[in-house]
């Protein structure tokens, strides 16, 4: 292993460009499930009989959309570790 | 009340004063005594020791008087096969955490390397390791609860017990979740064709959900946050949706009914990797929500560590907070585990829907 400025230099690029991807992801992620949050809410609010299929539904869309993130914060850590 | 804040916070900056001045005579002590096995605290050392699978389940370590570092772990069952060698089965104890080597092998960062007498790598000599790692451990452990308590469960019914009377015993632990299954995941998403598809359903809901709770517990094998673990349950997944497509299904793949002729080429595309994406979405779902749970809790956790090699009255002083959001965490980790498995299931239900789905889309299409 070179220990030249240029590889340690290399190597904290890609790491600080995963830290950043993993974050920005995570950022979509509170985005997209505060918006599920606020429709099932919204929902909830006008009919309140339908409490348990909104929340059903509402979980379900929070899981797609929470896998959606975690795509991008593994592909963060692979940018660390690869 | 902000005066008493800024008093507080700076009493607590100034603990760290000491050990800024101390920081480099710290390093040249230890450089002295690199002889010493006491290292530093390496929190990516931990956090992948905890991560990734392992011939032993270590326990924890203790220094004795002479500073050394012993490990307290349990070991487990070497299985190795070489076309060359033949089979080797021992203890994984025997390598004495990569001090010894045994039987012409030895074992580097996990990994059993086969070695000639002078103790050089041996380069023509090709390795299978089949070993009982602590994965396999737990999950063969995970089969048999599994097994013992749906078989118990199922000879209970039908002995007659819960059928015409109330449940009784574990019967009462189970049925909620099994109805549950069956009549929010399987028959809105199957319709009639559900009880072919409920075994499988209810196997994968509770295989998964039984290796989450177990990788919950501190010191047991992160089995649901291994990719190779979630690759075979995606792939078994992926088959069981291939087998239940017909032809309605490819059809619409290849010949999408109601798009424009120019934007068919790609919609053709994206809906044939759209058929293998799904499972893929499944697979990395599982993996990255439960290895990102144990990763979040072993941070916390370390972070306590971390900053007690600065100062040990830093490292107090974290404990009550780090410990405080490791409790929440937890908290969240254990409904993660429910939610992870009834997603799978339920996406996977999902998927098997839409594959044998058929002649009334057509009509609804010549309706518009």
């Amino acid at each position: 292993m070179i220990m030249s400025s240029n590889f340690i230099l290399l190597e904290a690029v890609a790491n600080a460009g995963g830290a950043i991807g993993a974050g920005l992801a995570a950022i979509g992620a509170g985005l997209g499930i505060g918006q599920i949050g606020k429709g099932a809410v919204e929902s909830i609010a006008r009919q309140p009989e339908a409490m348990n299929d909104i929340r059903a539904n509402m979980i379900l869309a929070a899981a797609l959309v929470e896998g959606a993130a975690l795509f991008g914060i593994i592909v963060g850590f692979l940018a660390m570790v690869l | 009340m902000k005066y008493c804040l800024v008093a507080v916070l700076s009493l607590f900056l100034l603990m760290f004063a000491p050990s800024l001045n101390a920081q480099e005579n710290h390093e040249a002590a230890a450089h002295e005594n690199a002889g010493e096995k006491k290292k530093d605290f390496d929190a990516a050392e931990v956090i992948f020791g905890h991560i990734l699978d392992n011939h032993e389940y270590h326990l924890t370590e203790y220094h004795d008087a002479a500073g050394n570092l012993h490990p307290v772990s349990l070991p487990l069952p070497v299985i190795v096969y070489s076309p060359q060698r033949g089979w080797n089965i021992f203890m994984s104890s025997r390598f004495e955490h990569g001090h010894a080597t045994y039987e012409g092998y030895k074992m580097e960062d996990n990994k059993i390397i086969p070695i000639k007498e002078d103790g050089s790598e041996a380069e023509d000599v090709k390795v299978i390791d089949l070993s009982i790692t602590r994965n396999v451990a737990q999950m063969l452990f995970a089969l048999a609860i599994l097994v013992w308590l749906m078989t118990s469960i199922a000879s209970s019914y039908k002995a007659g017990v819960g059928v015409k009377s109330a449940p009784k015993g574990k019967q009462n632990l189970l049925e909620p979740v099994i109805t549950f299954v069956r009549d929010e995941v399987a028959k809105p998403n199957l319709g009639h064709k559900y009880e072919k598809y409920l075994p499988y359903l209810l196997t994968t809901f509770f295989f998964i959900l039984i290796n989450n709770i177990f990788g919950l517990i501190p010191g047991t094998a992160n089995v649901t946050g291994n990719i190779a673990f979630t690759v075979v349950l995606g792939l078994i997944s992926f088959v069981v949706i291939l087998f239940s497509t017909n032809k309605h299904f490819w059809g619409h793949i290849f010949n999408p009914p109601g798009v424009p002729g120019f934007v068919k080429p790609i919609l053709v595309l994206v809906e044939f990797l759209g058929v293998f994406i799904k499972p893929f979405a499944l697979i990395i779902r599982l993996f990255a929500n439960m290895v990102a749970g144990h990763i979040i809790i072993i941070c916390l956790i370390s972070l306590i560590f971390i900053f007690g090699q600065m100062s040990s009255v830093a490292g107090w002083a974290t404990s009550p907070v780090a410990i405080g959001f490791t409790v929440f965490i937890y908290m969240i980790e254990v409904l993660v585990a429910f939610l992870q498995a009834f997603i799978f299931t339920n996406l996977t239900a999902v998927f098997i829907g839409a594959a044998f789905e058929g002649e009334h889309t057509h009509s609804e299409a010549a309706h518009h």
